[in-house]
């Protein structure tokens, strides 16, 4: 067996002493007696726990535990999947059985016969993700603790009215083998604490919160307690920074020059760029749901994507991202690749279906290992990959950025978005809004909404900061297929200038 | 060796619990789809899952705590397991907040029924018949896109103190989106189900034909505000937001458009000057949802000391009057009101609107006919004002009737402004949120004409 990920960490001995192995034997025999093409098993066991706090008080904790298998198999050109969570050889037979006969009823609706793209085979390979320490293993009092103390702490500052927090943990393990022969067992560890203050204007009876803009990440307890996040700061400026929202001016609308912390152009990347590249979108197969995307492939290596400036990478293989592991649910080594370069869309995100229909001209004919579900109970789809903006090596900061902005505004942390179903047209919000008048801050501004198509967008984009800038900011909660997945995926950038535009005052949207 | 039935992991868990009380919930499902895009299917599945929740409830100092573990498990092995996490977190934990006496109850009569379930032979019928709409639409040069899911899903809810309450809720939906085969108009249709005996292929593939047609004629409108008939499938993608955003806690917190300026909740207050009725039913024909309480940890609008408790119909909106929100036995203790714990399900109606929609559409002079809205968010709480967007058809009425589609808008609206600002109602008719229907199928609702529906830019999507 050969390791990768982590230097230091083996996958746990609870999951690795399921009898996951005999269970993958017997479905996958059984697979082979009905001639298949292609068959694969997953086991997966996927633990979470969430811990609510609010006002000092634990309002709600649980723990959840998802573990079961599924096989899928490539039967005349079509596929069948079925799952099931009967922890035994008899039920991996009934379950491989089942995969075969949904094969059956889908091969009269299969107009497109499926093929994969070839795969060096991995003979038992083991990853385990960069953390230090399970979160899992954490005492509950310890964790609840921690986080009724800091929202206790919160609540008795004068501005705050309420105080919530919510801690999100997850440990996942997955074994994967295939009759190619690869098998790989893994285990990966993110969290997600956010604490947010409520309050109230008793003048004018207006209301508004304000959030910690830490991101989740994939790392372990040590997370909260100070690797990697300076909490005691976010935290303590929280009652300040919502004091100063409650009494900020109402924005005017217009046209303004933004310059964007990374706290919130994360999300404005996963929605304008991480979703429109992935390539099931550009090929229609989201169309009844998560939607298409403007970038069709007829477009690689031509549409002009935005600013020269513009470079993204796909990977799933940065330290500490969501979406990084050593190997995707069809069995590939993950990588990383460029999508926009120089501004030019020059990539996609591929699954190994897809991989074979393109050709050569994408990845060479290979996935880029993009193929995963987000339990055992579902089917592997073409999901995102870690989608990140590069920053310039010699790139100014932050404040370098402001002071280019003459009339403007500095937008921090994620609220509120949306985007259409072609990725076209967008709004957000944000948690700050900061006016920039003559290259300097000058206080909040509340009821802000940007609004742009994204070409337009992105071709606006003047500056973008410098590494010293960059920051890993991503979501738990990325949701795409049907039957719905959530996925978990991180996007690094770092600030950037974007001039002219859109922004709203929500208030008068709202016809208030 | 036989796998335990649901009654028999419920009583281990409650056996084996040795904390004061205990309440464990078996979820018992299977379900079966079919994906398809460009003619072809796309993906598929048979999924069968068992999920338990045991809850732990142990004194702790002068109050009581809850430890809660879920899983999958299908062994008393696994229910052991959950017990000891279960049991383990209550001990650990600090009081709770929503502590308070559990229900009590009995046995109810069909506690030893066997769970529900499906297989894909739900889909004997549909499935040969969507391989033919495939040939039909690529010989007339559409392509379409879409998925029908179906789902058994059996709870059994135990508890020390006696409940032994059983329900079999079906779950089915199904969509189709068409599109012309240059990529530039598209339609949708779709609807729940409870079984898929009233959903055919060939009916869904007309109708998106005809939608298509209508799209003949292609109009470019700037942003604006525009006479708008929002059907029932569009009126429950914005009322679903309004119902998850009626949390109790949350309005007499002050931190929601259900707050009252100067503290407390603005039930009693008038929302819409309109006849409105918005409520919830468990026995409402067709949307049947789970009587009782099921909770699997709390939150602002659940409370775990809940499960068990009977649910009715409760009305959240009641002549236009804001008559009840989302509340927990704790959540009302603070606020002073009854008990009105969320349903799944929900109804809006309008007095005396029984008119189809057609009708409503037949009155408009120059408006739009939406299909539905799509990636809804809210903007701000303190007017629930929410952004999204029209998606697969805005059509172009003229004196009564479609004579074009138009581009689509990004909308900017409040749903409660709406209640308050709509001209004119169809009947109530079963509906399907196209945004929020996977997680959430069991609405019915009206068409609503609104005159100044605010569309805040063009969208180039198609």
């Amino acid at each position: 067996m050969t390791h990768g990920g982590s230097a230091q960490k083996s996958v746990d001995s609870s999951f690795t002493s399921l009898p996951y192995r005999r269970l993958a034997d017997a479905a996958l025999s059984r697979a082979q007696d009905f001639n298949v093409s292609h068959a694969d098993f997953r086991f997966e066991r996927v633990r979470y726990q969430q811990i609510a706090v609010r006002d000092g008080n634990l309002q709600g904790a649980g723990d959840t535990e998802d573990i079961g298998f599924a096989v899928r198999v490539i039967l005349n050109g079509a596929w069948g999947f079925a799952s099931g969570v009967v922890l035994t050889p008899e039920s991996a037979v009934h379950i491989a059985e089942t995969a075969v006969q949904v094969a059956q009823v889908a091969a009269n609706m299969t107009t497109e016969l499926v093929a994969l793209a070839p795969e060096p085979v991995y003979d038992d390979v083991e990853w385990v993700s960069s953390y230090e320490t399970d979160p899992l293993t954490v005492p509950l009092s310890e964790k609840v603790g921690l986080f009724s103390d800091w929202t206790g702490r919160l609540l008795g500052s004068p501005e705050v009215a309420h105080s919530s927090a919510l801690l999100q943990q997850v440990v996942e393990n997955k074994f994967y083998t295939d009759l190619a022969g690869t098998t790989t067992t893994q285990q990966r560890v993110r969290i997600q604490p956010e604490v947010e203050v409520f309050g109230i204007d008793e003048a004018s009876g207006r209301f508004d919160s304000i959030r910690t803009i830490a991101p989740p990440v994939g790392r372990g307890w040590e997370y909260v307690v100070g690797a990697g996040y300076d909490w005691d700061s976010d935290l303590n400026a929280l009652p300040g920074l919502l004091s100063e929202k409650l009494a900020a001016p109402s924005v005017h609308a217009g046209k303004y020059d933004l310059v964007i912390d990374p706290s919130n152009l994360w999300l404005t990347i996963h929605e304008s760029i991480g979703h429109a590249t992935e390539l099931d979108r550009a090929l229609g197969y989201e169309a009844n749901y998560a939607g298409t995307s403007f970038a069709t492939y007829d477009q690689l290596g031509k549409l002009q994507y935005g600013s020269p400036l513009m470079h993204v990478t796909g990977d799933r293989t940065a330290e500490h991202g969501l979406a990084t592991i050593g190997y995707d649910d069809e069995g590939v080594h993950t990588q990383t690749w460029d999508i926009i370069k120089d501004g030019v869309l020059v990539g996609y995100q591929l699954d190994r279906a897809m991989a074979q229909h393109m050709g050569a001209e994408l990845n060479g004919g290979r996935s880029n290992g993009c193929a995963y579900a987000d339990s055992p109970g579902h089917i592997p789809i073409q999901r995102m990959a870690n989608v990140s903006l590069q920053p310039a090596l010699d790139g100014p900061g932050t404040q370098d950025l402001i002071g280019h902005v003459e009339r403007g505004i500095y937008v921090v942390g994620d609220k509120s978005w949306s985007i259409d179903m072609q990725r076209y047209n967008f709004q957000f919000t944000g948690q700050r809004f900061y006016r920039i008048e003559n290259g300097r801050l000058q206080g909040q501004l509340r009821d802000v909404a940007y609004q742009a198509t994204t070409t337009d967008f992105w071709g606006s984009m003047e500056a973008v900061g410098g590494p010293q800038t960059w920051v890993l900011g991503g979501a738990f909660n990325c949701g795409k297929a049907q039957p719905g997945q959530v996925a978990s995926v991180s996007h690094g950038c770092p600030t950037a200038l974007f001039r002219d535009i859109r922004v709203l005052n929500t208030a008068a949207e709202a016809g208030h | 060796m036989t796998a335990p039935t649901p009654q028999e992991l419920v009583e281990h868990a409650l056996h084996t619990s040795r904390t004061d009380s205990c309440v464990a919930i078996v979820r018992d499902s299977t379900s079966a789809n079919l994906r398809w895009a460009n003619n072809t299917l796309t993906t598929n599945g048979v999924m069968h899952r068992v999920t338990v929740t045991v809850i732990c409830f142990a004194g702790v100092g002068e109050g009581a705590a809850s430890g809660s573990a879920t899983g999958s498990a299908a062994s008393f092995d696994q229910v052991t397991s959950l017990v000891e996490a279960a049991d383990a977190a209550a001990r650990q934990s600090r009081p709770a907040e929503d502590a308070t006496e559990l229900v009590v109850g009995d046995e109810s009569g069909d506690w030893h029924d066997p769970s529900g379930e499906t297989s894909i032979d739900v889909f004997d019928a549909f499935a040969p018949e969507l391989g033919d709409a495939f040939a039909r639409a690529s010989d007339a040069e559409r392509v379409l896109y879409g998925f029908v899911d179906h789902d058994v899903t059996t709870i059994y809810l135990g508890s020390t103190t006696g409940l032994r309450v059983r329900h079999v809720q079906p779950t089915g939906h199904y969509g189709c989106t068409g599109k012309t085969s240059d990529l530039t108009s598209s339609a949708w249709v779709g609807g729940a189900t409870r079984d898929f005996a009233d959903v055919n292929a060939s009916a869904m593939e007309a109708e998106l034909a005809q939608r298509l047609s209508w799209a003949q004629r292609k109009v470019d409108l700037p942003a604006g505000r525009y006479d708008t008939v929002l059907p029932p499938t569009a009126v429950a993608d914005l009322l679903i937001y309004a119902y998850w955003s009626a949390s109790a806690r949350e309005a007499h917190e002050g931190q929601s458009v259900y707050s009252k300026a100067g503290g407390g909740t603005r039930i009693g207050e008038s929302l819409s000057s309109m006849p409105v009725q918005m409520f919830s039913d468990p026995t409402y024909d067709e949307l049947g949802a789970a009587p009782f309480v099921v909770a699997a940890t709390s939150s602002n609008e659940t409370s775990v000391f809940d499960n068990g408790l009977p649910l009715g119909r409760t009305h959240w909106i009641k002549d236009g009057s804001l008559t009840s929100l989302l509340q927990t036995r704790h959540s009302a203790g603070m606020t002073g009101q009854p008990v009105t714990p969320g349903i799944d399900n929900l109804v809006l109606a309008v007095d005396g609107a029984h008119a189809p929609m057609a009708t409503l559409v037949g009155g408009v002079e120059r408006g739009l006919l939406l299909t539905c809205l799509w990636y809804i968010r809210a903007v701000d709480p303190q007017t629930l004002l929410l952004t999204g967007l029209t998606r697969d058809g805005v059509y172009l009425v003229e004196n009564g009737e479609v004579t074009g589609a138009v581009n689509n808008f990004r909308f900017n609206e409040s749903p409660i402004d709406l209640l308050d600002r709509f001209s004119g109602a169809s009947e109530t008719v079963p509906s399907f949120s196209r945004e929020w229907g996977d997680g959430f199928s069991r609405t019915a609702t009206p068409a609503l004409r609104v005159p100044d529906f605010n569309m805040s830019s063009v969208s180039q999507a198609n």
